[in-house]
């Protein structure tokens, strides 16, 4: 039976081990916002032993581009984007503290086996429901990449960010499993 | 008799298409997953599907897009060979309404300037993608389409064979969508596009993601592959946001034209779950 847990960043170990492939995660506190435009100047960073723009460690990566705030509002709709572009960087993030990604669609087994490895999960969040996820994000900043526009490196403060548990710690994989288990014929 | 029409008029009729196709959900879209939410057995697809509605009320009560990607803008339009269009380029006007409708509607600007070396924003969501037909009358009819990455990235179009029959056709059609997985957004809407040439098939495609929801193909023979496709699709198990369910397609549409005797071109273009498209006849 699927549980529903609420969880504040930093993520720890110790959050992530009750954690199972769909159960719901309500998401308090910061997470960081990064596309593949951000994650190879990132991987670059790392390739040359420079710091990275935010603390990495127990971090959670939001895969998304935003659409610009309107008067009033902290951010636009912001749905997550397609998972697999960021899977050739991943694991890079993965090695050195990274505890969760948010996102959609499927992650390549290389990107499994590290999140494993590194004791780290993989969060799905429903795409095209963009205004209703903005919702949950109650401050947004560029802190790096403002070039890149909508694909910037964002913080952002949320509260009860609702996504589902698609990859656990344990290798166990909801977009493998759920479709087996719905699949006919 | 030539009917004069402003370019600014074309521009303004774009600019709001754009804002409204991107806030505003079809009624024949949410009544699908209303639909779909009361025949799903899934507990995480049901949530999901929960959420899209939600979704959909938000949009439409504060103008907020959809979905952040709020697409390239497509679109389609038969132009009345008695128009005159004055006052400025027809396609100026036309991506003129999209700078517009992006910029001031909140909408994200998603166009690199090149696709592989920079990859730099133009900024304003231009060039749009302009379909053009020129027809008879004194008319201009707009369809705006926004499409976003996640879908387009999951299309594919084949050379297929004649010898490969109707159910190489359906075979090629329903492995795309299983491997496609969550990435298009689904429940997903498959556009298929048959015969033509290489290139006239990925615009049937594309063009039949404009039909509404229920809209069968004119000719039987195709309508009735379309209804099959849709019921293959659905046993797939993939679900919504492929997190597992017996909703993966809403809808499948078929669009086909006469094509060489040596070729079978085959386009699948697959669209999320929002089908974003708004029209206007001028």
């Amino acid at each position: 039976m699927a549980e529903v847990h609420r969880l504040k960043t930093p993520l720890k170990d110790e959050d992530l081990e009750p954690l199972k492939i769909g159960d719901t995660v309500l998401l308090s506190g910061v997470i960081y916002t990064a596309r593949d435009a951000a994650h190879k100047k990132l991987v670059e960073l790392l390739k040359k032993g420079q710091p990275l723009p935010f603390d990495i460690k127990g971090a959670v990566i939001y895969y998304v581009g935003p659409a610009p705030a309107k008067p009033g509002y902290a951010i636009g709709s912001a749905g997550p984007t397609t998972s697999y572009r960021m899977d050739p960087y991943a694991p890079y993030l993965l090695d050195i503290g990274l505890k969760a990604t948010i996102g959609k669609g499927n992650r390549s087994q290389e990107v499994i086996d590290s999140m494993v490895k590194n004791k780290a999960v993989y969060f799905a969040a429903v795409g095209g429901a963009a205004a209703l996820i903005a919702k949950s994000i109650k401050k947004a900043e560029v802190i790096a990449y403002e070039d890149l526009r909508s694909e910037a490196v964002r913080r952002l403060e949320v509260e009860d960010f609702p996504c589902i548990v698609a990859n656990d710690i344990y290798g166990n994989d909801l977009l493998k499993e759920g479709v087996e288990k719905y699949r006919e014929e | 008799m030539l009917r004069e029409i402003e370019a600014s008029k074309i521009t303004e009729a774009v600019k709001k298409l754009v804002m409204d196709a991107n806030y505003f959900i079809g009624d024949d879209v949410a009544k699908a997953i209303e639909g779909a939410l009361k025949t799903e057995t899934s507990p995480t697809a049901k949530e999901i599907l929960t959420m899209i509605l939600e979704n959909h009320k938000i949009s439409r009560e504060e103008q907020l897009p959809l979905c952040q990607d709020t697409g390239v803008a497509v679109f389609f339009i038969e132009l009345g060979q008695d128009v005159n269009i004055v006052g400025g380029g027809f396609e100026d006007a036309i991506n003129e309404g999209v700078r517009q409708g992006y910029t001031e509607g909140y909408l994200r600007k998603s166009m690199v300037g090149d696709p592989i070396i920079e990859r730099k924003n133009t900024g304003d969501n231009t060039p749009a993608a302009i379909h053009l037909r020129i027809v008879p009358g004194d008319k201009i009819h707009i369809i705006a389409a926004p499409k976003g990455g996640g879908s387009e990235n999951m299309s594919e179009v084949r050379m297929m064979k004649a010898a490969d029959g109707i159910e190489g056709v359906m075979d090629f059609v329903v492995e795309r969508v299983r491997i496609s997985g969550g990435n298009p957004c689904p429940p997903v809407v498959v556009g298929v596009g048959l015969g033509g040439n290489f290139e006239m098939s990925a615009i049937l495609a594309k063009k039949s993601l404009t039909r509404e929801f229920g809209e069968r193909n004119p000719n039987p023979k195709f309508a009735e592959v379309e209804v099959e496709l849709l019921k293959r699709i659905n046993k797939l198990g993939i679900g919504p946001m492929g997190l597992g369910g017996r909703t993966t397609a809403l809808e499948v549409f078929i669009e086909y034209m006469p094509c060489h005797i040596a070729s079978m071109p085959v386009a699948i273009n697959i669209n999320c779950h929002a089908a974003r498209h708004k029209e206007i006849t001028l």
